[in-house]
């Protein structure tokens, strides 16, 4: 504690400043090469894992992957206590109102009354929506964070994922291109998976 | 012709900056007067044509040039002159011609308010300086040039993210600047006195007043940041944890650490290593904010465009300038002469307990807005380190420091005795503990232990205050009555640092009672009404008269009306707004709110839902203001101490150094 002691002791301790900068800024490169926003998945270009899940306002229904066959989906992670959520919501909205595009949500790590308020008080967006408090097809789908939203091919194939909200910008200039794409692919042909 | 100028002026800076950077500094090496001299006129020239360049896009923006690609982009004819100027900083381009703009009015500052600084030391500064900012222009004039024309010319801009368009963020980024900016004045002044091998309190005593202005700024910044986001973003909360905000509080922590350490180096001159440390971890905490919210390494809800080239280009700058100077405090920092002894029991250890608490915090900020880098890095898959991680955090660490922060004034430097300090505090603990009990039985606490522990902590700090102001009056002419009657003399003479320290600190007290009461109490309500609907929250009633539309001068807004009654008086008339831009994009909800100093109440307008029907959020939150009250508390009592008369005299009179001497000896 008193600098008297300093005369004695290795000046290596005055080396750690440097260090553990050294640390940070590797870390810092790594995450330069890493754009969270555009390598999101390993599962890009694979298909849907398998889940199945309670439709969050109506238990009796479920909600599964043959749910995403056959026509090109949205799938929307969202959670009542997630505030981008919120903003997204709007957007959401308008998606649903101007595109053919089947919207579905999955509704991850919330509760079941919050996350039916939301729908109640701000309208439903989806054509059904997934109830995943435990994160069971969370882990499967790879979801780190809410919102996320997965584009998937009428295959059932993973396309694209969207991390953090979907803004105007967005949609605009990556989703509704991709999903028109994918809209006027033929159903039966194989599909080259792209990145 | 104008934009071209301006960037013509930049490139000019940058060659008075290469200039800047060199030529002084090797002045200081071999006592060379006249290249220590050109420091200053640099100084000047460097900001004249900063200045011009800023000046040139200014005017791109008000007069609408959409040939300038970043105009068109960010601005629009309709947009009201007001938002046209604060639209320069809108994005990533400009805030960065802002950014050097303030560095090179610290700079120019430093040369102006020096003039006692021995010449060695001011040239060593302002080539420190030089160097900082050839690395932004480099950054400005290579990567990000907001001069950059477009062809064909527009007809019309896109004008300026709504989100922006408001007066609180129209003053939030320059503030914050200000405040980044300003702490390279400190690490300036830490990196000359390393290259000098001098630190001694005089470093210190130049080095605290820039310290302090620019923690004002960053604290007004952070406070601006924070109520803007209250209510505009129209969620009600006031602070989120989001990357940005964390990146402007961590400077934040270590300023105010560094602010704490500069005065134990400049009255006891010890802890120096460590305060160089500290200065030096300032800047670079806001390099690496600016790293982060520009690189597109962390997503976040107001990141910047992102660009692979500009991160790694920051990246490069960051390893240089903080690698750099961790490697001179490396290389220096252990041939500091050994301060002064202290005792475990000292105003010394307190302060660096109040050191470590705060890099501790500072730490644990800065892993956990890593922490989804660090996870993915080693492979333990993808976590997100969301609020309740980061609360939990705030609410573990911040009683240790405000029951340090209740006793560190009146310990004594050097050495004090547990039973002087006991003698002196037995009535504000005392009371304390009585405050503590009766919070605990009352009934508006009831179950909320957190209230309690809130309570009491801010209780302790005011208690604990006024025995230290007690303390001072007592030792006055004509005892505590006759000190509390001349307390106006007392700031006007010496006193008003101490009573900086005393307002700052009671502002951390009215800070924890907001952050208690707005957490615990405030009620939030997602209700559906109809025009004419009633609904009662905490107490208030909510009357909804429906909602017309409204047009702005570049939107178009549905208006709602509601009356807000306490049993049968009207207490406010409130008008949400949800507003579309024509420039396109998110609709923006502009929520309605009756500011009170005991309680907002706030209306949000979300989604038509049909017929007349609106999804709205109702909320009520009280004390919410005093958050922001105890950040001014804390900026007035910043400004008290850097206006005390001491600086002003230390300048006149101090005897300065002959650092240059010295520095031909190291």
């Amino acid at each position: 504690m008193t600098e008297a002691s300093k005369k004695t002791s290795p000046p290596w301790r005055f080396l750690v400043p440097l260090f553990l900068f050294g640390a940070l800024a590797g870390l810092l490169l790594y995450g330069l090469g890493q754009d969270p926003r555009e390598v999101p998945s390993p599962l890009i270009g694979k298909a849907a894992p398998e889940f199945e899940l309670p439709d969050l306002l109506d238990p009796s229904r479920t909600l599964s992957k043959a749910d995403l066959l056959g026509q090109v989906s949205l799938v929307n992670v969202w959670a009542s206590w997630c505030s981008a959520c919120r903003a997204e919501h709007g957007m959401l909205m308008e998606i649903s109102r101007r595109s053919d595009v089947q919207l579905l949500g999955l509704n991850w790590k919330d509760g079941q009354a919050e996350a039916r308020q939301v729908i109640r008080m701000s309208g439903n967006p989806y054509r059904m929506i997934g109830f995943d408090p435990d994160n069971n097809a969370g882990i499967d789908w790879g979801v780190y964070g809410a919102p996320e939203t997965f584009v998937v091919d009428r295959q059932g194939i993973i396309r694209y994922k969207q991390i953090g909200p979907i803004d105007p910008q967005v949609w605009q200039q990556t989703l509704a291109p991709m999903i028109a794409k994918l809209q006027s692919e033929p159903s039966s042909l194989p599909t080259q998976p792209e990145r | 012709m104008i934009p071209e100028l301006g960037h013509f002026a930049l490139i000019i800076a940058l060659c008075i900056a290469l200039v800047q950077a060199t030529v002084p500094l090797m002045g200081s090496f071999n006592g060379n007067r006249p290249w220590m001299e050109l420091a200053r006129p640099l100084a000047y020239g460097q900001l004249t044509f900063i200045a011009f360049s800023f000046a040139c896009l200014v005017q791109a923006f008000v007069v609408s040039d959409f040939s300038v690609a970043y105009v068109a982009v960010n601005s629009n004819s309709l947009l009201p002159t007001m938002y046209k100027i604060s639209a320069v900083w809108g994005a990533h381009e400009g805030s960065l011609l802002l950014w050097v703009l303030m560095m090179a009015g610290w700079g120019a500052a430093v040369a102006l308010y020096s003039k006692n600084l021995p010449l060695a030391m001011i040239a060593r500064v302002i080539s420190v300086q030089g160097m900082v900012t050839i690395g932004f222009l480099l950054f400005t004039l290579l990567t990000s040039n907001p001069f950059d024309r477009l062809f064909p010319v527009p007809p019309e801009g896109r004008d300026l993210n709504p989100l922006l368009q408001d007066p609180g963020l129209a003053i939030h980024p320059p503030m914050l600047y200000m405040g980044y900016v300003g702490f390279s004045v400190a690490f300036a002044f830490a990196i000359a006195a390393l290259i000098g091998g001098k630190l001694d309190a005089a470093w210190a005593r130049w080095s605290r007043p820039w310290t302090t202005v620019a923690w004002i700024f960053l604290t007004i910044g952070i406070a601006l940041g924070s109520w803007w986001a209250y209510y505009e973003l129209g969620w009600g909360g006031w602070w989120f944890w989001d990357p940005v905000e964390n990146a402007s509080l961590m400077p934040w922590l270590i300023g105010t650490a560094l602010l704490h350490s500069l005065a134990v180096t400049e009255k006891r001159a010890a802890f120096k290593s460590w305060t160089v440390l500290l200065a030096i971890a300032a800047f670079s905490l806001s390099l690496l904010g600016t790293f982060l919210v520009r690189s597109g390494v962390l997503t976040s809800v107001h990141a910047f465009a992102t660009d692979p080239t500009r991160g790694a280009f920051i990246l490069l700058f960051l390893c240089l300038v903080i690698g750099g100077s961790l490697a001179l405090y490396a290389w220096r920092a252990p041939s500091v002469s050994s301060g002064g002894h202290f005792d475990l029991l000292s105003r010394e250890s307190s302060l660096l307990m109040n050191n470590l608490l705060f890099s501790a915090f500072t730490i644990l900020v800065l892993f956990g807005t890593l922490a989804p880098l660090i996870y993915e890095a080693f492979g333990w898959g993808k976590i997100s380190v969301g609020f309740p991680w980061f609360n939990k955090m705030f609410v573990a660490l911040s009683p240790f420091m405000v029951l340090l922060l209740g006793i560190g004034p009146l310990v004594r430097w050097k050495h004090d005795a547990v039973l002087r300090l006991l003698g002196k505090l037995w009535p504000a603990l005392l009371l304390t503990i009585g405050v503590a009990v009766w919070v605990a039985q009352a009934e508006f606490a009831a179950s909320h232990l957190w209230v309690t522990v809130g309570i009491t902590l801010a209780a302790w700090l005011l208690l604990s205050h006024l025995t230290v102001l007690f303390e001072r009056l007592k030792n006055r002419p004509g005892g505590v009555v006759g000190g509390l009657k001349s307390i106006g003399d007392d700031v006007r003479g010496g006193g008003r640092g101490f009573y900086g320290m005393l307002l700052a600190h009671l502002g951390v007290a009215v800070l924890i009672i907001g952050i208690t009461m707005v957490s615990t109490f405030d009620v939030e309500h997602d209700v559906r009404m109809s025009p004419g609907d009633s609904y009662e929250l905490a107490g208030y009633r909510f009357e909804f008269l429906g909602a017309t539309a409204v047009d702005g001068p570049n939107y178009n807004a549905d208006r709602g009306h509601f009356l807000v009654y306490r049993g049968e008086d009207t207490v406010a008339e409130l008008f949400p707004e949800k507003r579309a831009y024509m420039g396109g994009g998110m609709p923006m909800t502009e929520a309605a709110i009756d500011a009170g100093f005991l309680r907002d109440i706030y209306v949000s307008l979300g989604e038509h839902v049909g017929d007349g029907d609106w999804a709205l959020r109702l909320y009520y939150k009280p004390y919410v203001r005093w958050i922001w009250l105890g950040a001014i508390f804390m900026a007035i009592g910043g400004l008290l101490a850097v206006t005390d008369p001491r600086y002003r005299a230390a300048r006149v009179t101090a005897p300065m150094p002959d650092l240059a001497g010295s520095a031909v000896k190291a």
